[in-house]
């Protein structure tokens, strides 16, 4: 915490220090300027020739190749991916596993934190370690078990068609809550702590009811940790890989990230639909990134600005 | 473990009611405490011990009659006898190694210039930090377009300077896995700046203008006095980057073609989903290399747990 309150203390001196250097001030930003635009141009290379690709025509591209300047600029790329890999049905996965894992993942790390750190159990610090090294685990590690574990536990017919949580979203849905819980709990109960044990302690005295100190009093106070973490997972979950291509056996269940390397060579067959599908998979990551840089920032470092 | 600690003396109340809980909090808190605990255990726990059992088996994975107990075969086969292991091996120390000495102290470096009032600070932070929101399935596309040996961004910019064959750089077992590391430090470098950064924000100034008082230049006063004010952060991210190369899978396996491990491109990870997928699955084995996977692991969770927790026992 001590990461929000040293900033104003340097905006305060900074303007000090540079007008003391400043005879050779105005000289070393420009080359500073220099190297660090050329390092951002030079790391943005890669994205945007996977932009350029993707609105060129494929025709155009094999006739001229793909190191030329462009005769013609379209969407088509994109509106082909589109309609003709269906990728509107890997999205709408993406959606219906993204959207419960999350709110699942907060709902839940959030009761553990706000157990964690408002009872003095015993037992609570090892509870917290437990949640924490198990995000840790590296996922290749659970995977046989668990592939086996899945194919085990029955689901009702209404929840999975092959009756089983392996080859069912709600497979990939509860692996992410098992799995994410951990870093999420971790953030929280440090975030929780700095809220006043006095809040609580009011309302316990009051005679209300644990639950309703929870929603009512604690979690609202969380609301920048929120923000923060749900942003991140968003974009995690969003972008994960391994659970949905290890855990979902037919490709129509499958969200769009792991369908991708299978519409790559099946529909995508030329590099400019595989750079249209892969920029169009990224777009709603990228767009909830610029909407929300500040809360995915802080949620990545809260856990390491701590120490 | 049964009563809560009593609300403080200093209460603003006159008198304080230390309460114990009634059945109902009791209730609420087993339900929302216990479903997540449960899940871990049964998700995440179970299957990482699970993992340690079967690989002193052997069994196809198939019907439980077949398990059969084998010891330390395994593990004894996988050192002896399992051709790809350790290239793999290799190559995670590779992975280390370079990821180590070259985005981690350069996403430092960036992060120590970008920490300063300059203009365009964002952008060139967004611009780095960029790859790091990208899925790498989408990371591994976007580098397929520029190394593939026919359209390739790389070979098309070479052949315009030398005649000569294509490089296949993703397809030659000499060269793939530098390929893979260039792209994957690419995404690696903004996450270390970012981290780092976070770190130097709690970082006092003051200690940096003494140091400039006592005429230390820029580099003196990074080495002598930020680096080791930093060292919590420097842990994290010495963390961060042993466990990057750990799990690394995802960019292997989509640059590698999708089909498991590929020559000059073998790393732990991949080896563990050949043994278990596929026609022919070992399951011991694959649990063996897994369990390999974790007790490597296991220093580094060690070390990042006794970082965050040691304050927490004061």
């Amino acid at each position: 915490m001590t990461a929000t309150a040293t900033p104003p203390v340097r905006r305060s001196r900074t303007p000090l220090t540079s007008t003391a250097r400043s005879p050779r001030g105005p000289k070393r930003q420009s080359g500073r300027h220099i190297m660090l635009g050329s390092i951002a141009l030079l790391w943005l290379v890669p994205l945007l020739w996977a932009v350029y690709t993707s609105l060129r025509p494929y025709s155009d591209t094999t006739k001229h190749g793909y190191l030329s300047w462009p005769r013609s600029i379209s969407l088509q790329n994109f509106s082909d991916a589109w309609s003709q890999s269906g990728m509107p049905h890997f999205f709408w996965n993406s959606v219906l596993i993204t959207v419960p894992a999350v709110l699942g993942t907060l709902l839940f790390a959030s009761a553990v934190a706000f157990f964690v750190s408002r009872f003095d159990f015993r037992w609570n610090i090892v509870l917290l370690m437990l949640f924490t090294a198990g995000n840790l685990l590296p996922a290749q590690v659970l995977i046989t078990p668990l592939y086996k574990l899945y194919l085990l536990i029955p689901l009702p017919s209404w929840m999975s068609d092959s009756l089983l949580v392996y080859n069912s979203l709600w497979g990939i849905i509860f692996i992410h809550i098992a799995y994410q819980c951990g870093f999420c709990t971790f953030v929280l109960s440090n975030y929780m702590k700095t809220i006043p044990k006095e809040i609580s302690e009011a309302a316990l005295v009051d005679g209300a009811p644990v639950w309703r100190q929870f929603f009512q009093i604690v979690v609202p106070l969380c609301r920048p940790a929120f923000a923060a973490l749900a942003t991140l997972e968003s974009i995690w979950i969003y972008n994960d890989f391994f659970w949905s291509l290890t855990l979902i056996q037919t490709g129509d269940k499958r969200p769009i990230t792991s369908a991708l390397a299978n519409l790559q060579g099946q529909y995508f067959t030329n590099p400019n639909l595989i750079a249209a599908g892969a920029l169009m998979t990224a777009i709603p990551t990228l767009l909830v990134y610029f909407a929300l840089q500040r809360q995915f920032i802080s949620g990545l470092t809260i856990g390491s600005s701590k120490g | 473990m049964s009563s809560v600690r009593t609300a403080p003396r200093a209460s603003s109340r006159a008198h304080p009611r230390p309460r114990r809980l009634g059945p109902g909090d009791r209730l609420f808190l087993t339900v929302v405490v216990g479903i997540p605990l449960l899940a871990l255990l049964v998700f995440v726990w179970l299957p990482a011990l699970a993992s340690i059992g079967l690989s002193f088996t052997s069994w196809d994975g198939l019907t439980l009659s077949d398990l059969h107990w084998v010891g330390l075969e395994n593990y004894r086969q996988i050192f002896t006898d399992y051709p790809p292991f350790w290239p793999a091996v290799t190559h995670n120390v590779i992975w280390l190694l370079f990821t180590a000495l070259l985005p981690t102290p350069f996403g430092v470096f960036l992060a120590y210039q970008l920490d300063r009032k300059i203009r365009f600070t964002r952008v060139y932070q967004t611009a780095i930090f960029i790859p790091m929101v990208l899925s790498l399935a989408v990371v591994g596309l976007i580098w397929d377009i520029i190394y593939n040996p026919d359209y390739g961004l790389l070979n098309g910019v070479i052949s315009t300077v030398s005649s000569g064959h294509p490089i296949d750089w993703l397809g030659d077992p000499n060269l793939n896995l530098w390929a893979v590391l260039v792209a994957s430090g690419w995404r690696h470098t903004g996450y270390i700046m970012i981290l780092y950064l976070a770190g130097l924000k709690g970082f006092d100034p003051a200690l940096k203008e003494a140091a400039a008082l006592d005429g230390a230049n820029g580099r003196q006063t990074f080495m002598k006095v930020v680096l080791p004010a930093m060292k919590p952060v420097n842990i994290i991210i010495l963390v961060v980057t042993v466990m990057e190369s750990l799990r690394a899978f995802d960019i292997v396996y989509v640059l590698g073609g999708g089909t498991g491990s590929k020559p000059g491109m073998e790393l732990l990870s991949l080896l563990i989903s050949d043994n278990i997928t596929g026609e022919s699955s070992h399951i011991g084995y694959g649990s063996a290399l897994a369990v390999i996977l974790l007790l490597v692991s296991l220093a580094a969770i060690g070390t990042f747990l006794f970082q965050t927790f040691r304050k927490e026992d004061q």
